[in-house]
């Protein structure tokens, strides 16, 4: 099993570290001392388990469970009990560790971590419908903002930026084109063109090689242009 | 009689690993006086939620050094705090002046 620790305290993350490194099941794969900067991580990498702590400012633990779509399983590592009910609604939480954190206590919640993997990792290979997920979190400028997917019009590569248009807003978001069209549905969205993802069920007309979606003209290679006249309802 | 910081829990945890004692000890001496540092700014400035979030992660460390009783002072104390009260400031206080010393010394 593998794990990643968030924390914005030093000397817990070094502690919860140490117990990682004295339990032979379970291996570190980062630590991290804000809940953002973990997010990236997981949506790059898997990962089993999360030793998180709840008080963390700007962005806390429970933030952090509540902006994951499928969170792995997490042990939360606080000082403060009074969590505990709430810990409990949330049904990844496996444990619950008060601080400091003794060898004894934490083997106990990494044998019964290790217990339900099984179960996760079930959850993990039943993909999720894509008609289900209908929002994305985007960073942007430090926050973790909701997009409706089925309001994007279209996304374009800028340099290290992708630009996200949806039917009210525009967004900028340091991502890349590849990153966010493995997010997307497949079934409305296409890469029409190196530059462009749009949504296929946004478009107003097609001309040549060039789609229509509000009052963007979207180029088309013309390599992708059969597989969108596929996709599309033509009598 | 004050309670004295010790090392018990960091013993335990070592097991032994007196490389890890070694460099747990340096974390806590560099990050500790940080944090006493961002309590004091934020007691100027008399940000009670801020004082607050500082108790709170001082307390680990209080935790971390065995002060027992120093620890449900820390509690009292972030408690009151909500309610906009310094009444255990000084006992909270000279506990902070017992860990530096300690960490300092060891």
């Amino acid at each position: 099993m593998n794990c990643i620790v968030i924390d914005d305290e030093d000397t817990a993350r070094a502690i919860v570290g140490h117990l990682v490194d004295n339990h032979p099941n379970i291996e570190l794969l980062d630590s991290f001392n804000s809940a953002i900067n973990a997010i990236k991580y997981l949506n790059e990498h898997s990962v089993d388990l999360v030793f998180l702590d709840i008080h963390m400012p700007m962005f806390t633990g429970f933030d952090f469970i509540r902006t994951i779509k499928n969170p792995p399983k997490i042990i939360l590592t606080t000082s403060d009990k009074n969590f505990a009910l709430e810990a409990f609604e949330y049904e990844c939480i496996v444990d619950y560790f008060m601080k400091p954190i003794t060898q004894q206590r934490f083997d106990k919640g990494v044998e019964k971590a290790i217990a339900t993997q099984k179960d996760t990792a079930a959850t993990f290979d039943s993909p999720v419908p894509d008609e289900a997920i209908d929002d994305l979190y985007v960073n942007i400028d430090r926050r973790l903002v909701k997009i409706d997917i089925p309001s994007i019009n279209l996304v374009q590569a800028k340099g290290d930026y992708i630009f996200l248009k949806t039917a009210d807003k525009n967004y900028m978001v340091h991502s890349t084109l590849k990153k966010i069209e493995d997010k997307l549905p497949q079934d409305a969205f296409l890469k029409v063109h190196r530059s462009y993802v749009i949504n296929t069920r946004k478009i107003i007309d097609i001309e040549d090689n060039s789609v229509l979606i509000g009052k963007d003209v979207i180029p088309v290679s013309r390599s992708n242009r059969a597989e969108l006249l596929r996709r599309l309802h033509c009598l | 009689m004050n309670e004295i910081p010790n090392l018990t829990y960091i013993t335990k945890l070592s097991n032994g690993n007196k490389s890890f004692e070694k460099s747990l000890l340096n974390i806590i001496k560099k990050e500790l006086p940080r944090e006493v540092e961002a309590y004091q700014l934020h007691l100027h400035d008399g940000d009670f939620i801020k004082i607050a979030e500082d108790v709170h992660k001082i307390n680990h460390k209080i935790k971390i050094l065995g002060l027992e009783k120093g620890c449900k002072i820390a509690e009292k104390y972030r408690m009151g705090l909500s309610e906009k009260s310094l009444k255990l400031k000084t006992d909270f206080e000279g506990i902070l002046t017992s860990m530096l010393l300690f960490i300092e010394r060891v």
